[in-house]
């Protein structure tokens, strides 16, 4: 099973950092394995995400999206309705008790479109963290919602003006912040990127994603999905449903990159499908470069998508043919959007709006018996300020 | 002769002269092609090594003052391509051992043997590689090996256990971290700063340089003691910006000005290095 002990899924992932975070890596990646296997750490984990997140989640079948689509039976895995309105949560709070148990008294995170950084200042709250979040100019001007929360939780909250000013520069800084503060300060990764153990750690905490639908789906329909659907920017909700199919291979599993304007256009993020192998934020994965591997900026209406690079699991599962990985447009996405909250009564995140733009074209070409399930990753309250701009006024 | 031997021999003849080498950083292209290869040859006249900073776009190792030198060097049309030129022409006019400091990822772009055969060729003797630790370094290390460069690692306060087998490792020189965090000028260093380099040098054959944060003569003076050369970057990242803000606001003259303090300030470095001169005149801001 990967990674391997080089931290390596494939050629995939390993370890790029300033030697000054190594002994920190390796300390971690010790202090999980001993964790993992702890009786106490996991019941404290399953505890939290029961009583406090409110799992399990839904799974919940869309009878009116899926008489649009009109074919496959189309079940939402409710990540909305966590605590915080997204499945980020599921790591935070293994990380969160990550660092509890290790001694740790600040954490610090990265965030694009927010919602890691509020799952990060919230789980500092409950646990009695300090917490401080690293996000770009250009994404708190679009997350003003999300920022207001992180501040009203006690976080601080780092503007992050180097680069693109975005998810990318964000994890810059914070983890040059963290190469300074390395000895007391614990870093919450937000998805399943960054060195080994981080990809492998994030994955472990969100795969309570699939093990759930696994479960629920059995009891539904007394069989496995034909496909699950979910978005990826750096990939952790689709890592979380995929990984307890991974040896199902009559699952298909489908990830949906942000495609922007178009893949065809260069304002896109689809990292799987336009980009290239190289490093990026200390994991060998495929991402957006120029020939001379200067990172190329991603565009995505949401933030969250928003990210050059990809988990170096998803770039192994693509190169290996295991999962596929599909583009959807902003504007499919936000059509998608639309059509979720008036068929169904659910305002998705913008993000999560990818996944079902793609499973209703997906579900339209399999047979009315098949069943697919798409990971509703989070709600979109966060987004409405967007998603109004988007409609110019045409309501 | 060339390469890890080159810089070997730079470092261990200054040692043994009782002298703590100079290794300044530029950012290759910064400000412009030309004034950036000029710089070069100058600070050559002083310095034992010469880093060369491959601009790159998300320079996870370096703080504020570099980033942007990296970013005027790209808005410049610098390139790898374009470094390994630079390195040429600076090669045509010294003799200095050329290091060129360049982040994996665009490494992995152009393929560890074949940029390990290009930075051979353009005359340069070495890599350095921030983001490159001793457990992913083996495939450039033996590209580098083949070409007689040297891939110089990075030791960290935090490295501990790891320092042996990555100092006995170590070609060309170890470079020590002085402090936990990202390039920049410092006031003063780790109090476990000593200690951590004299580990090192017990565990290498080679010279230990300690960088990050070095920017006063008088902190040159007090590495002296323990180090055999010292690095200084952002100080004169942050000098060479001063020109090119000068530049690009047409005052030519300021900026001549500017020039020749940065050559005198480097001097004052690597004077203080070989026991000579004093801080009159050249006391740093703080």
């Amino acid at each position: 099973m990967f990674p391997d002990e080089r931290g390596r899924f494939g050629p995939f992932g390993g370890k790029y950092v300033p030697e000054t975070l190594m002994s920190a890596l390796e300390t971690l990646e010790a202090d999980y394995r001993r964790l993992s296997a702890d009786q106490g750490f996991q019941e404290q984990v399953a505890y939290y995400l029961k009583e406090y997140s409110g799992r399990p989640t839904p799974l919940f079948l869309a009878e009116r999206l899926t008489g649009h689509a009109g074919g496959a039976k189309i079940y939402l895995k409710r990540e909305d309705l966590n605590h915080t309105g997204a499945h980020k949560i599921n790591n935070t709070i293994g990380q969160g008790l990550l660092a509890r148990y290790t001694g740790k008294k600040r954490v610090i995170a990265e965030t694009g479109a927010g919602q890691h950084g509020v799952a990060s200042a919230t789980v500092a709250a409950l646990l009695g963290l300090e917490c401080t979040v690293f996000m770009g100019e250009e994404d708190m001007r679009r997350q003003a919602l999300n920022v207001f929360r992180m501040r009203l939780l006690g976080a601080s909250v780092v503007s992050v003006t180097s680069g693109t000013r975005t998810l990318k520069d964000a994890t810059n800084d914070a983890i040059r912040y963290w190469v300074e503060h390395v000895e007391d300060t614990y870093y919450i990764i937000g998805s399943v990127v960054g060195p080994h153990p981080y990809p492998m750690m994030v994955r472990d905490f969100q795969r309570v994603i699939g093990d759930e639908t696994r479960r629920q789906i059995l009891a539904k329909e007394g069989r496995l999905p034909d496909a699950i659907v979910a978005c990826v920017g750096g990939g952790s909700n689709a890592m979380g449903i995929f990984y307890p199919f991974l040896d199902d291979t009559g699952v298909r599993l489908v990830g949906v990159e942000a495609a922007g304007d178009g893949v065809e256009t260069d304002r896109h993020a689809a990292s799987l499908n336009k980009g290239t192998r190289g490093v990026l934020h200390g994991a060998m994965t495929i991402l957006l470069q120029d020939e001379y591997g200067q990172v190329q900026p991603a565009h995505s209406v949401s933030a969250g998508l928003d990210y050059p690079g990809i988990g170096p699991e998803h770039a192994h599962l693509f190169t290996s043919g295991r999962a596929s990985y599909v583009p959807a447009t902003d504007e499919e996405a936000l059509d998608a959007c639309m059509l979720l909250t008036r068929t169904e009564g659910i305002l998705p995140a913008l993000e999560s709006a990818h996944a079902i733009a793609y499973a209703v074209k997906l579900a339209a070409q399999m047979p009315k018996d098949a069943v697919l399930v798409v990971n509703l990753s989070g709600r979109g309250d966060k987004d409405v300020h967007t998603i109004e701009e988007q409609l110019g006024g045409n309501l | 002769m060339r390469g890890a031997k080159a810089i070997e021999q730079s470092l261990e003849s200054r040692r043994q002269r009782g002298e703590t080498a100079f290794i300044p950083f530029v950012v290759a292209g910064d400000p412009d092609f030309e004034t950036s290869v000029e710089i070069v040859c100058q600070l050559a006249k002083v310095a034992a090594v010469i880093e060369i900073g491959i601009p790159y776009s998300d320079p996870l190792a370096d703080g504020p003052v570099i980033q942007e030198g990296a970013l005027r060097a790209l808005a410049g049309g610098m390139s790898l391509p374009r470094s390994l030129e630079l390195i040429r022409a600076v090669r045509a006019r010294t003799d200095v051992p050329l290091v060129a400091f360049t982040y994996v990822n665009p490494v992995v772009q152009f393929g560890y043997e074949r940029l390990s055969d290009a930075l051979s060729q353009a005359g340069g003797d070495g890599f350095i590689v921030p983001d490159l630790p001793f457990e992913e370094s083996e495939e450039l290390a033996t590209a580098a090996n083949r070409h007689g460069l040297a891939l110089i690692p990075l030791l960290a306060l935090t490295s501990h256990t790891r320092i042996e087998r990555i100092a006995r490792a170590a070609r060309g020189f170890v470079y020590c971290v002085s402090s936990l965090g990202v390039t920049g000028e410092r006031a003063a260093f780790a109090d476990t700063l000593r200690g951590f380099v004299e580990a090192v040098r017990a565990a290498s054959s080679v010279p230990v340089a300690v960088g990050f944060g070095v920017s006063r003569p008088e902190q040159v003076r007090e590495l002296s003691g323990y180090a055999d050369a010292v690095i200084v970057g952002s100080a004169i990242v942050r000098r060479i910006g001063e020109i090119a803000a000068a530049r690009s606001s047409g005052d030519a003259h300021a900026a001549e000005t500017l020039l020749t303090a940065l050559y005198a300030y480097c001097a004052d470095l690597a004077g203080a290095g070989t026991g000579v001169g004093t801080d009159a005149g050249t006391e740093e801001r703080a």
